[in-house]
């Protein structure tokens, strides 16, 4: 029998990251899919990034992750969004090349030592409690800890208008074996949907009639590795629905699967289906649609913000309502899925299932939706499968920390109630939380578990060298307010000399106008100057946010006995032991954020936990 | 509710009782509770008790009912203070404003405030979460902001209670000052109708600051004696006199026995039984015989007059502890800080920190900081 440290099951988003991150702490891995080629597949639009998810791409390549360099790869164009919203909520996209993108994943896998890609069914678990290997179609494999992520797969049912079939995309059967094998586990679970507009053939727009947008001309990548873009950009066309559109879509509206009965999973409602939009927002008389090129040599063009899974001659016609698309044509209807997901309030903060040590899930299996939700949890749940299985503490990343500490404990703490989308407003500590510092904040961790490699970490201790001697710059550099008013800085005179870093947190006062008065600062590298300047900026919000952190932390560093009986503590009600044991919170911090528990339960367990102590 | 005879083990009777029953959520600690209204007298109730200990029931400690109401989120932080003060409280004053705050009218209102910043801080992070691609738009609207506005008002109205809840709750403060010997300690005696402090007629008796709790109309006083001002070289009075100063200045009412008629105390004669004029105003100020009773009541009712002035405007008072106003400001700066800035991701933290305030103003949320101040005050947890 063959036996690897760890095993991944599936190579998207997550089972990618998941399996190059236990490799690169030196763990031997094997990522097992059903087929090379979906290593790395784009299922939904060809776009990485954007608001909050941009956040959680630089945080995981802080951690040397893949998904950001390989989107830089295979980028078509660049957009930074909310760039006139504040540093805290601007968020890097990347609209991408789906098949240089999957290209791209394909070879940093190839490339990574220690881990092997194996292209097998998996057709169950070895071991009962403790998981200690997998089932496959090309005989056992043994490991100490193993990482599913299958995304979609459990219980999946397509959609096409009123026809049903098995199967979670359209060009992939479901896994069964795996799936009964997951279900066995006694997971509590809940059904969610989602969907896909159709494909369009692009030489079937009148681009003439539509606006075009294009990149921006200075790129912001998705990785702070990447230096440069690799070849030409291709812009995005933008139209809009129409009356007739949404007037065909009313009339067919019963031979849907969510109107017309038959699909009961909740979808997103940030996200929501064409015919969603229809309904609920029956005064807008058009919703945008993004014209999104699937590839520099890739005919197929991606209309996100039509997804729908109306029968296909309906999909025809409601397309040629819509300014551009008169003449279009429809390489692939849209369709729905609707998949099982396993309740995340299961796992532990490391991703693991509670009660089968070993055993680690990650993805869209877990609630979520998006490749950047998906690729966070892969790095975590690979990290600490890596950790686990040398017999390492696990590494826990807080929601003081990072956007990957955030979703995680909402995901374990709260469950979902519908696909898990990040949002910046989702992260209270979202002022410290930004781009440009998610190096600072998550690459030593990184350095400590053994997840970074050298250049990274060369690159790393310069950044933090710099940091320092520009932060020493602007402490020591002083100037009167006669001064900063003749740089063209409208300030309050009242003859006190200050310090370039209390100037900066005028809001008056930004980095370009400070580097004319000081000229010291044109020195300064922009990467650095950004992070500095911001801190500056924000430096009374920021303190306060460090305040609200120290106690974030001192109660998450009460920890609970993880063999903790919530019944037997004297005070609590039955509903709050029920509310407690279904997420087994592991500090007091944690059960405090239990959704529905009541600040009397948390006396009697603070009570508890003081006297335990 | 109904009449049934209540029978020991050995089916003896033990009384016939109005047992009332009350099913689970709907009773006070949301769970099933049954009353027992029984004959009065010590052994019925004692044959009663002992029956149900053999079933294994234990009598109730001080408080229990409320920790359990407490505990199943029956009843809020603030209720349970409230409930506590109810319990604590000496003056009729005090029992009306804690049971004003029993109710649920607190948190009615706060909820209120939080459920305009909840809709604000929906609509502004929208805007933040969103681009203006999705149909988003990208500022927050004139009428957020005004309600907002409006909020921030609020906030400080009820801020501006004149601290009356405190007032209420922890006693008005009188203190009488004045020079030595003026008759400071014979006035608290006669106004605490004790004797409180030691008097003589040496001038520097009293040396430290001396208080008295007394009911005046209903509401709770500190009465405060305080050493008399004058130039002194002995250390333990000129200690006496710096406490004397210190407390004066802390003082919501001072009754000013000194020789010219005070702005902001009341000015009183003290020894008018010595004095040409009789007792009774003259040229603004009150001539009473401590000694005598004489004008003492004319005393008290002026002092009565002046200290339902200070508590007894309007409504009962909200506020009732110093946690809360803190809460309640922390709330009002913040929105005010919000809407003095333009930068939404700014707007958006304090609108944050206020909500966060607002819940910990009725105990909603608990982190350790705000359990350890619950644990410090209430005997509960253990």
């Amino acid at each position: 029998m063959q036996y690897f440290d760890i095993i991944v099951i599936g190579g998207g988003h997550a089972g990618c990251e998941a399996a190059a991150a236990a490799a690169r702490t030196g763990a031997s891995v094997v990522l097992i899919t059903r087929a090379v080629s979906d290593i790395g597949t784009l299922s939904c639009n060809p776009a990485v990034g954007g608001l909050g998810k941009g956040h959680l791409v630089r945080e995981i390549d802080a951690l040397d992750g893949l998904i950001g360099r390989v989107a830089d790869a295979a980028a078509l164009q660049f957009r930074l969004l909310n760039r006139s919203k504040g540093p805290a909520v601007q968020g890097p996209r990347a609209q991408v090349d789906r098949r240089r993108y999957a290209r791209a994943m394909q070879q940093a896998l190839a490339e990574q030592p220690g881990l092997t890609v194996m292209t097998a069914e998996v057709l169950g678990f070895r071991g009962d409690e403790q998981i200690d290997g997998v089932v496959t179609s090309k005989g056992d494999i043994g490991a100490a800890a193993v990482v599913v992520t299958t995304g979609t797969f459990l219980a999946a049912t397509l959609h096409h208008g009123r026809l049903t079939s098995p199967g979670a995309r359209s060009d992939a059967p479901p896994a069964n074996d795996l799936a009964r094998a997951v279900m066995k586990l006694g997971l509590r679970r809940g059904r969610f949907k989602t969907g896909t507009p159709p494909r369009l053939d692009g030489r079937t727009i009148d681009w003439a009639q539509l606006d075009l947008q294009p990149g921006d001309e200075r790129p912001t990548f998705l990785s702070e590795a990447t230096q440069v873009k690799a070849g030409p950009s291709l812009p995005c066309g933008l139209t809009r629905t129409t009356p007739a559109t949404h007037e065909i879509v009313r009339a067919h509206l019963d031979e849907t699967p969510t109107y017309g009965g038959g699909l009961a999973g909740a979808g997103p409602r940030y996200c929501p289906s064409l015919e969603d939009k229809v309904v609920r927002f029956s005064d807008r008389d058009g919703h945008g649609i993004f014209l999104e090129p699937e590839g520099f040599d890739d005919l197929t063009i991606y209309p996100n913000g039509i997804s729908t899974a109306l029968p296909p001659a309906v999909q025809t016609a409601l397309v040629r309502t819509i300014a551009g698309l008169a003449q279009a044509r429809i390489i692939r209807p849209g369709y729905a899925v609707e998949y099982d997901y396993v309740d995340p309030r299961e796992l532990d903060a490391t991703l693991a299932v509670r009660g089968r040590p070993g055993l680690f899930l990650a993805g869209q299996i877990n609630g979520t939706t998006g490749y950047e939700e998906a690729a966070a949890q892969g790095i975590v749940a690979g990290i600490n499968a890596a950790r686990f299985a040398a017999g390492q503490t696990p590494v826990i990343f807080d929601r003081a920390s990072s956007y990957l500490g955030v979703m995680i404990d909402d995901l374990t703490t709260q469950g979902v109630t519908e696909p898990y989308r990040m949002f910046t407003s989702r992260a209270e500590y979202r002022l410290s939380l930004r781009i440009d510092n998610a190096g600072e904040r998550l690459t030593p961790t990184g350095i400590a578990c053994g997840v970074v490699g050298p250049a990274r970490r060369e690159r790393f201790t310069r950044r933090v060298e710099a940091l320092v001697a520009a932060r020493d710059l602007v402490g020591n550099l002083t100037a009167t307010p006669i001064a900063m008013a003749r740089g063209g800085a409208t300030v309050h005179q009242d003859g006190v000399v200050r310090t370039a870093a209390q100037w900066l947190a005028y809001p008056a006062v930004d980095w370009t106008m400070a580097a004319a008065i000081w000229p010291q600062l044109a020195t300064v590298a922009p990467g650095i100057a950004k992070t500095v300047a911001t801190d500056q900026h924000y430096c009374l919000y920021l303190a306060r946010q460090a305040r609200d952190i120290a106690a974030f932390r001192a109660d998450d560093a009460l920890m609970l006995d993880p063999t903790i009986r919530f019944a037997q503590i004297s005070g609590l009600s039955p509903e709050m032991i029920e509310r407690l044991e279904a997420v087994r919170p592991t500090t007091f911090g944690a059960a405090a954020r239990v959704a529905g528990v009541t600040p009397g339960a948390l006396v009697s367990l603070l009570a508890h936990v003081r006297r335990a102590a | 509710m109904s009449l049934r005879k209540l029978k020991a083990a050995d089916d003896t009777i033990l009384d016939h009782a109005l047992v009332v029953r009350f099913v689970a959520p709907h009773s006070v600690t949301g769970e099933d509770m049954v009353e027992l209204h029984l004959h009065g007298g010590i052994a019925v109730v004692a044959a009663v008790m002992s029956t149900l200990t053999a079933l294994g029931l234990e009598s109730a400690s001080a408080g229990a009912f409320t920790r359990r109401a407490f505990d199943r989120g029956k009843i809020n932080l603030g209720q349970v203070e409230a409930l506590g003060d109810l319990v604590a409280a000496e003056t009729d004053g005090q029992r009306r404003a804690a049971l004003a705050r029993t109710g649920s009218a607190l948190a009615d209102r706060v909820d209120g405030w939080r459920t305009t910043l909840i809709e604000t801080r929906a609509e502004l992070e929208a805007t933040l979460d969103f681009t203006e691609e999705e149909g988003v738009p990208a500022a927050l609207s004139s009428r957020a902001r005004a309600a907002l506005a409006s909020l921030a008002d609020a906030l400080a109205a009820a801020d501006a209670d004149g601290h009356r809840g405190e007032l209420i709750r922890d006693g008005v403060t009188i203190v009488i000052v004045g020079p030595v010997n003026a008759g400071k300690s014979t006035l608290l005696n006669a106004l605490a109708r004790r004797d409180v402090a030691m008097v003589s007629p040496l001038p520097g008796t009293t040396r430290d600051v001396i208080e008295v709790r007394a009911n005046l109309g209903g509401q709770l006083v500190i009465l405060v004696d305080t050493a008399g001002v004058r130039e002194t070289t002995d250390p333990l009075e000129r200690e006496g006199i710096r406490r004397a100063t210190a407390r004066a200045a802390s003082a919501d009412l001072i009754i000013d026995l000194g020789p010219g008629p005070a702005a902001a105390a009341i000015s009183v004669v003290a020894k008018s039984d010595r004095a040409a004029v009789g007792a009774g105003w003259h040229d603004g100020r009150l001539h009473i015989s401590a000694q005598t009773g004489d004008g003492l009541a004319l005393l008290e009712a002026h002092l009565t007059d002046r200290v339902m002035r200070l508590v007894d405007v309007g409504e009962p008072p909200v506020i009732a502890h110093a946690h809360q106003r803190k809460s309640l400001r922390t709330a009002k700066m913040s929105i005010e800080a919000a809407l003095a800035t333009d930068d939404g991701v700014i707007v958006a933290d304090e609108l944050r920190a206020a909500t966060v305030a607002l819940a910990m103003l009725i105990g909603r949320v608990a982190p350790e900081q705000l359990l350890d101040e619950i644990f410090g005050r209430f005997c509960i947890g253990k």
